[in-house]
């Protein structure tokens, strides 16, 4: 049996003496999409960092495709797609650069076809060989994505991906990520957008003051009543 | 070495593309070494003497500003992430950001040090080589904890301040081997400056060890 892309037993993290996550159990298996959803502060980001390794856990297990992070983080990072709040993308290099920049890293054999193909899936063609300062925000969210997306990776964790894009560019992001979910990769999505991520999602976590409260599946207009009911009133979000 | 590389070179693009810190590495550097001569107003026979303290001066300062301006790039848009998410080892990013800033430092010395003989009236043609060597030993003492406390320096609030802060206590040791190194190649040539650039070679390796370990440590919050 292989063991799951996710594994996170009794998971902390501290900032200067405050638990911004207390003990979050999670794990989520290839194939499966995880939509992360939480009032403001519940501690998404930081879960979604100290998932991707930019952040230590303060307690905890956490293992990464059965590889314990605070051991062999580095054999798992190539596996694995990041996109958090800001773009990682170079403002001063072109959209073509920066994958070509992020390709080299990851050693991607077919890194010119690879570029060229997620460029045409982002709609940035035209814009390749403009400087990445000169896109609109839709336009370097959609480079943002092509980045993570460049090397094949079976875990993405995504930060509200669907910041920014217009409707036709989400609606593209949404098949994609169905088509990466019946393929195998494991993903893991942060997002107050329940219409447009519940059909997506094989599950839907809750997560509140750093603890996962509530998990399950269902539609829109189920997942906002379970929300509701275990945030209470400080959630104020939830369903747009 | 091979993403050292990647990182290098993609520094330099952005650099040779914006010249942001080149820009200010130059000007900076000139009107130190305008004010210092002005102020001192030396003799011709004065002036090698106080080449040495002018040329660390300039280096160190306009150094700092550059080498922390390497590291706003990589805070901008976050592009830290993307970097520590990729399959490189941290001591890696170490070796392309501190290769950059060497050659931020190269260029900067290449403005610096004619100016200097130019208006400190230094005869630097027979000494060229061993003045070169000080400087190179120096740049690399200098940019490998400068590498490191601007990984550090960029993630504070108060990062301007917070740099020479924590650099300026720890360079002590490279400022002084370098000014006496220097002094000595002005004086005698490479032959008299040996047991100069030996201490700096120590510091070196040193400093470039001590960041080449530190660095995975304070690059991850």
């Amino acid at each position: 049996m292989t063991a799951p892309p996710i594994r996170a037993v009794g998971l902390t993290r501290w900032f200067a003496g405050t638990p911004v996550l207390g003990h979050v159990d999670l794990t989520v298996a290839a194939g499966e999409l995880v939509v992360l959803l939480g009032p403001n502060g519940a501690g998404k980001t930081t879960l979604l960092r100290v998932l991707a390794g930019l952040l230590r856990p303060s307690g905890g297990e956490l293992a990464l495709f059965g590889v314990d992070v605070r051991r062999g983080a580095d054999t798992v990072r190539g596996r694995l797609g990041y996109v958090g709040h800001e773009t990682a993308c170079y403002p001063d290099l072109t959209g073509a650069e920066n994958l070509a920049f992020y390709a080299a890293l990851f050693a991607l054999r077919d890194a010119r076809a690879r570029i060229a193909e997620l460029l045409a899936w982002a709609g940035l063609e035209a814009a390749a060989h403009r400087r990445v300062r000169t896109y609109s925000r839709g336009m370097q969210q959609r480079l943002a994505l092509a980045r993570a997306l460049l090397h094949r990776p079976a875990l993405l964790l995504l930060d509200e991906p669907f910041t920014g894009l217009d409707p036709e560019a989400a609606e593209r992001l949404a098949a994609r990520l169905a088509a990466l979910c019946a393929e195998g990769c494991a993903l893991v999505l942060v997002t107050h957008d329940l219409e447009r991520t519940a059909p997506l999602a094989t599950r839907t976590a809750v997560l509140h003051r750093g603890r996962i409260v509530w998990q399950g599946t269902g539609d829109a207009a189920a997942i906002a009543a379970a929300y509701r009911a275990a945030v209470g009133e400080e959630g104020g979000c939830g369903r747009r | 070495m091979r993403a050292a590389l990647t990182i290098l070179r993609k520094d330099l693009r952005i650099e040779w593309r914006t010249k942001e810190s080149l820009s200010s590495f130059v000007v900076l550097g000139i009107l130190l070494l305008v004010v210092f001569t002005v102020a001192h107003d030396p003799t011709p026979a004065e002036a090698p003497a106080l080449a040495p303290a002018v040329l660390w001066v300039t280096f160190v300062f306009t150094g700092i500003l550059g080498i922390q301006r390497g590291f706003l790039l990589e805070r901008e848009q976050d592009c830290l992430a993307g970097l520590l998410t990729a399959p490189v080892d941290p001591a890696a990013i170490y070796a392309g950001k501190l290769a950059a800033n060497l050659v931020l430092l190269g260029v900067l010395e290449a403005v610096v040090v004619p100016l200097v003989g130019l208006l400190l009236h230094v005869e630097l043609g027979a000494v060229l080589p061993g003045l070169l060597l000080a400087l190179l030993l120096g740049a690399v003492g200098f940019a490998a904890l400068a590498t490191l406390f601007a990984a550090v320096a960029v993630r504070v609030r108060a990062r301007e301040v917070m740099l020479p802060l924590l650099l300026l206590p720890l360079l002590v040791p490279v400022l002084i081997g370098g000014v006496k190194a220097t002094a000595a190649v002005l004086a005698g040539g490479l032959a008299g400056a040996r047991d100069a650039l030996g201490v700096l070679l120590a510091f070196d390796a040193i400093f470039v060890t001590a960041g080449w370990l530190l660095f995975p440590y304070v690059v991850r919050d």
